[in-house]
């Protein structure tokens, strides 16, 4: 049976440009996904909580000025939560040292401006079965 | 001697059809071209498209009605554009540092971008300490906004501000300007993108109270400038946010044009004299990379504005018809790849805009895909306006696109286009109306999935991103400017201090007392954001206060 993928588009922090979150959740919806979107500005444990309570197989934060400057105190509020198996992907305007910062963090990857639109989801597809597995050992 | 002529200089069917034939035996597939807002663009425009038959009623001359060639007499010729450079980073003290190299290197007027946090509302004690100052100037207070601008002479230079409702930032302005005993009549500039509406349906950040009262506060602040600050531009409306969120050229336009409506039947509403407050409204527009079609669309705007502004408000000062805008070349555009190719976007960009007739140009530094811009590239920007200027002289002739056979049909058709838009929105309501029911909002979502269709297919090529691409490292790249953590940590000991050391009970009285204007339609709820200045409140608290009696402004989510 193929897996349908449930995805969390979100946004935390200040900033409030949101076209690139509203792109990529309408891509990803429209490319068979469950996408559940939030406008800007969430609070993080608002964010752990939906992603707790829809029991998301993806978190996706849209960060284009400096938000995902925060991306590592969500981190710790997933594990903080026990939220393990979830893959946290990042996209917008990150500096390289700050990416490296993220994947030292444990985001799962991020997706810099240019980004094909089918990579986000391939990669959200080929991710999706590993966390399902993941889960169900746990 | 006898030789016979050339057989085809006696060909007899010189001409449009001949071309015509010719080109559609050379071209082979002929592709179908169509701009970003959707008009089909033709290979070829000639006298059959336009005329000059309508010369006089459709251009007229520089400085006169309609203003299709510019709405000056001299235009650039006589006073060059001004280069308003958006900056913003870190401490007041950094930011004054900032603004004085900027201002040596020709920047002719001060630009200030507050940090995320202010446009949110908040103060720097309510916020993640790591985001402090990372997109612009952490300022609070009157004494910030005075150490912002250290040895500027306000009372002679333009000031912009990127200052939403409710204006604190030109609050502290003004109680600025009376520390230093400069008259508030020699205050000029503008609150830029003081549209609410646009902030609601794109620019997000910006929206900090609930649609009425923001939409309430808005025309408090015009009413409050018209009276005590004559040269400030307290209405700015927005295209560009909505542009960079998507919207088409045309529609951009048409979306600004029916906020310029909506809040002009505000005032009017009010009781305000349309010959008091339209001279005072300046507009705000992104320039793409679709040159032709960002010079038509800006020559467009202004044919319709001044219609509108004198057959639907009679006004009867040339001031009030006069489509005057700041434009910023379009971060969209940009590419985190190759990222000194945006070096050459810009500079189309920009062109575009100069040649197009704008009064104010913001040109992007090439790192803004990349992050923050750098000093570095800021630099670059403004050099770019320089030479586009001084070496180029794109500033020699008036309206030099004008009289083309191309630029003027499609103007012509980018203004119908513009109208429909326009008049669809006025059929649901007007702005407030359309933005209020998601309906702006969706189109915009939808032109941006068309043109993000467009560049996956490879159908809009975007070179070093779906084309041309090379491998590169991030040596490319410059790196991050981040403002220095120890430094902000004393910026913000120092805002508890100033907090402590105020009159509670000025503090108290002037809260009070803006929290009864808010819920007193009699009163003029921006006057009390400067009076709440004036005893020392902070950007937080007269922020709070507003939210706390008229509404949080949360926006839509819309997929």
């Amino acid at each position: 049976m193929e897996i349908r993928p449930k995805v969390l588009v979100t946004k935390i922090g200040l900033d409030g440009h949101d076209r690139g979150s509203r792109v990529v959740a309408a891509y990803l919806r429209d490319a068979g996904m469950e996408v559940i979107y939030t406008p800007p500005w969430q609070e993080i444990p608002a964010v752990v909580k939906l992603a707790t309570e829809e029991d998301v197989d993806v978190i996706g934060i849209s960060s284009l000025a400096t938000d995902h400057l925060i991306v590592p105190g969500l981190m710790d509020a997933l594990r903080g939560a026990g939220l393990t198996d979830v893959a946290v992907v990042v996209g917008g305007i990150v500096p390289d040292e700050d990416e490296d910062a993220l994947l030292a963090a444990g985001v799962a990857r991020v997706f810099h401006p240019g980004t094909a639109l089918e990579d986000i989801a391939a990669f959200i597809r080929d991710i999706t079965p590993k966390i399902r597995a993941q889960r169900a050992a746990a | 001697m006898n030789k016979p002529l050339d057989k085809a200089l006696l060909e007899p069917a010189a001409g449009e059809d001949r071309w015509q034939r010719e080109y559609a035996a050379q071209i082979g597939a002929d592709k179908s071209a169509r701009n970003r807002s959707g008009i089909p663009v033709k290979p070829l425009y000639t006298p059959n498209d336009w005329n000059g038959d309508r010369y006089d009623a459709d251009l007229g001359y520089p400085g006169q009605p309609p203003y299709t060639r510019g709405i000056y007499a001299t235009m650039h010729r006589g006073r060059t554009w001004t280069q308003r450079q958006l900056i913003g980073l870190g401490t007041p003290a950094d930011y004054n540092a900032r603004l004085l190299g900027i201002i040596a290197q020709g920047a002719t007027a001060v630009s200030l971008i507050p940090c995320n946090s202010v446009y949110r509302g908040y103060d720097m004690d309510e916020v993640p300490a790591e985001l402090l100052g990372t997109c612009g100037v952490v300022l609070n207070t009157v004494p910030h906004m005075d150490a912002c601008l250290a040895d500027v002479d306000i009372g002679a230079t333009s000031c912009a501000m990127n200052d939403p409702s409710p204006f604190t930032l030109l609050a502290f302005l003004l109680a600025t300007a009376q520390r230093r005993g400069v008259a508030w009549n020699t205050i000029s500039g503008t609150s830029n993108q003081s549209d609410y509406l646009s902030h609601y349906v794109a620019n997000h950040m910006f929206f900090r109270i609930a649609l009425p009262g923001a939409r309430r506060i808005l025309v408090d602040h015009i009413e409050f400038c018209n009276r005590h600050v004559p040269r400030w531009n307290p209405m700015s409306v927005v295209g560009q946010h909505m542009q960079q969120a998507g919207a088409t050229p045309a529609d951009a336009m048409a979306f600004t044009l029916a906020s310029a409506l909506q809040n002009a039947d505000d005032c009017v509403a009010r009781g305000m004299d349309p010959d008091q407050f339209l001279p005072r409204f300046t507009f705000f527009f992104d320039i793409s990379l679709s040159f032709f079609e960002e010079v038509a669309r800006f020559r467009a705007g202004r044919r319709i504005w001044a219609r509108l502004a004198r057959e639907r408000y009679g006004a009867k000062d040339a001031r009030s018809w006069r489509f005057k805008f700041h434009a910023q070349t379009s971060g969209v555009d940009l590419t985190r790849q190759q990222p000194l190719n945006n070096i050459a976007r810009v500079t189309v960009q920009a062109m575009a805009g100069i040649l197009g007739g704008l009064q104010s140009l913001h040109t992007d530094a090439y790192d803004e895909a990349l992050s923050c811009p750098t000093e570095f590239g800021a630099r670059i920007a403004v050099a770019t306006q320089n030479i586009l200027r001084e070496e180029a002289h794109l500033t020699d002739v008036i309206d030099p696109l004008g009289g083309s056979y191309y630029v003027e049909t499609l103007t012509d058709q980018m203004e119908a286009e513009i109208l429909r838009t326009l008049q669809s929105v006025l059929d649901a309501g007007g702005m407030y109306e359309a933005v209020a029911n998601g309906i702006v909002q969706r189109r915009i979502g939808e032109s941006a999935r068309r043109f993000q269709d467009e560049v996956e297919t490879g159908a809009q090529t975007v070179v070093g991103v779906n084309a041309y691409r090379v491998d590169e490292d991030r040596s490319a790249r410059p790196s991050q400017p981040k403002p220095d953590p120890q430094t902000m940590r004393e910026h913000v000991a120092a805002f508890r201090a100033y907090k402590v050391g105020r009159s509670q009970q000025a503090v108290a009285t002037a809260l009070d007392t803006l929290a009864r204007a808010a819920n007193d339609p009699g009163e003029n709820v921006f006057a009390q954001v400067v009076a709440a200045a004036q005893a020392g409140c902070t950007h937080g608290e007269i922020c709070g206060t507003l939210r706390r009696e008229m509404g949080f402004g949360h926006v839509q989510a819309i997929v």
